[in-house]
C-alpha cells in the first residue's frame, strides 16, 4: 500500500476533503480547507520565504510562543499559587520532579528568547518599513502583540515567589499607582489588595496562564490572517520586480 | 394606504434603539458588577498596627529594624520614634547601616538620614514618621497608617 493509497483512502478523504494531487488546485484546497492553515495564503513569493526577508524573526517568536505554551502547561501540573506553597513547589520542580528544572529552564529561557525575538521582529519590520500602508493596522496588532507579551513576562516573574519575584512586583506595582488619578485604583485592582500577597499571586496566576495566553492566541490569529489580508509578506522593491 | 411621516422613526429604527440602548445598559452593568467583582471587601492583611514591644528593648542610640512589620523603631537622644522602613521610591524595604549611621535602599541607592530626611535620591521624600504610643501594658504600639509630622519623640 502505498502513500497515495491512504490518501485516497474513505478515511483520510473524510478528514481532508480536497482531495490528493499535485496539481496547484489541490495544494491550494489543501490550505484553504484547513483551519489552521486558512489563516496562511495558498501562494507565497519566493523570495519572500528567503531568510534575509524576514530573518523567520515573526515565525521564531511564535515558535518560542509555542514552546512557552507546552512547558506551562506541563509546569502548571506541580505548581500551585498559594503563599508559601508557590516557593516550595518551584524548589521541587528544580529538585524533585524528573526533567522539572529542565521544563523549568526551557520555560525560562524561551521566555527571554520571545521577548528578544518580538523586539527583533519588530526592528526589523521598521527598518525595512514594512508596517507602511497597507499593512499599518498589522503594525497595531504587532504593537499590542509585544505589550502582552512583556504582560506575560512580568506576570511570570512573580509566580516563583522568591525574593526577588515579591520585590520586582513591589516595585513594578508601585510604577503602577504613578498613573494619574486611577493609579492606586488600578495598582488594588491588578494586586487584589494593598500589598503583593496571597490574591496578587493568584490574580497574576490567573492572567498569566489563562487570560493573557488566550489573548495572544488570538491577536496572533488575526495578525497571520493579516499578512495574507494585506497582500503577503513584505518583500521590498526588489522582490516586488524579481517575483515578476 | 397612508402616508409615511419622516420625523417618525419607522419600527425598525424604534426596535435597532431599543436594542443598542439594552445592550449598552447591559454592558455598563456588566462594567460596575465587574469593577466591584475585582475589588476584594475583605483583605486577609496584616493589621497597621504593629506591636514593638517594651521600651526596655530599645537602649538609648539604637536604631532597631522591624523586618516583618517593615518598620524602624529608633530611641533617640529626645526619645522614641519609628520611620517606615518602605522606601518612598518604588516601595522596597530599606535597611539601616550601622557604619555609616544611614538608612540605604537596596534598590536604586536611595539614602535616608537617622531622622528619615533624604539625603540622596531618586527617593522623592524622606522616609514617613509614623504614630507611637504606649498601650495600656506599657509597650510600644507603631501605627503604620499614620504618618506624624517629624521631630515628635515619645519620651517614657
Amino acid at each position: 500500500m502505498t502513500i497515495q493509497d491512504l490518501r485516497d483512502s474513505r478515511v483520510w478523504r473524510s478528514v481532508f476533503r480536497g482531495g490528493s494531487g499535485a496539481t496547484n488546485l489541490r495544494r491550494s484546497l489543501a490550505i484553504q480547507q484547513n483551519v489552521f492553515l486558512h489563516l496562511a495564503s495558498v501562494k507565497a513569493r519566493k523570495h519572500a520565504l528567503e531568510f534575509n526577508v524576514t530573518w523567520y524573526l515573526g515565525t521564531l517568536s511564535f515558535g518560542t510562543f509555542l514552546i512557552l505554551v507546552v512547558t506551562g502547561i506541563l509546569l502548571m501540573l506541580y505548581y500551585h499559587p498559594s503563599v508559601p506553597q508557590a516557593y516550595a513547589d518551584m524548589k521541587d520542580l528544580q529538585f524533585v520532579v524528573s526533567a522539572g528544572v529542565f521544563l523549568r529552564n526551557l520555560h525560562r529561557w524561551s521566555a527571554h528568547t520571545m521577548v528578544m525575538l518580538v523586539f527583533a521582529h519588530m526592528f526589523k519590520v521598521f527598518y525595512r518599513g514594512a508596517y507602511r500602508k497597507p499593512r499599518e493596522f498589522n503594525w497595531v496588532i504587532g504593537v499590542i502583540l509585544l505589550i502582552v507579551t512583556l504582560l506575560l513576562s512580568y506576570t511570570g516573574y512573580l509566580l516563583p515567589w522568591d525574593q526577588l519575584a515579591y520585590w520586582a512586583i513591589t516595585v513594578g506595582s508601585n510604577i503602577m499607582s504613578a498613573v494619574p488619578v486611577l493609579g492606586q485604583k488600578i495598582r488594588f485592582l491588578m494586586l487584589g489588595g494593598n500589598t503583593v500577597n496571597a490574591n496578587a499571586l493568584l490574580r497574576f496566576y490567573v492572567l498569566h496562564c489563562v487570560i493573557l495566553p488566550l489573548a495572544a492566541f488570538l491577536l496572533v490569529a488575526v495578525h497571520f490572517w493579516r499578512i495574507r489580508k494585506d497582500g503577503g509578506l513584505y518583500t521590498g522593491h526588489a522582490g516586488q520586480k524579481e517575483s515578476k | 394606504m397612508p402616508e409615511e411621516d419622516k420625523t417618525q422613526p419607522t419600527r425598525r429604527e424604534a426596535f435597532i434603539k431599543l436594542g443598542v440602548g439594552s445592550v449598552a445598559a447591559a454592558c455598563a452593568g456588566a462594567g460596575v458588577f465587574g469593577y466591584s467583582y475585582l475589588s476584594p471587601n475583605v483583605l486577609y492583611e496584616p493589621s497597621p498596627i504593629a506591636n514593638a514591644g517594651k521600651p526596655e528593648r530599645y537602649p538609648r542610640g539604637s536604631v532597631t529594624q522591624d523586618l516583618q512589620a517593615g518598620i524602624y523603631v529608633i530611641h533617640g537622644p529626645e526619645g522614641f520614634y519609628a520611620l517606615s522602613a518602605t522606601c518612598t521610591h518604588l516601595g522596597c524595604l530599606t535597611a539601616w547601616n550601622a557604619e555609616q549611621g544611614i538608612i540605604a535602599c537596596p534598590c536604586h541607592g536611595s539614602k535616608f538620614s537617622q531622622q528619615g530626611a533624604k539625603l540622596e535620591g531618586p527617593a522623592p521624600r524622606g522616609l514617613p514618621w509614623l504614630k507611637v504610643w504606649l498601650s495600656d501594658e506599657g509597650e510600644l504600639l507603631v501605627d503604620r497608617a499614620t504618618v506624624i509630622p517629624q521631630k515628635q519623640y515619645l519620651r517614657t
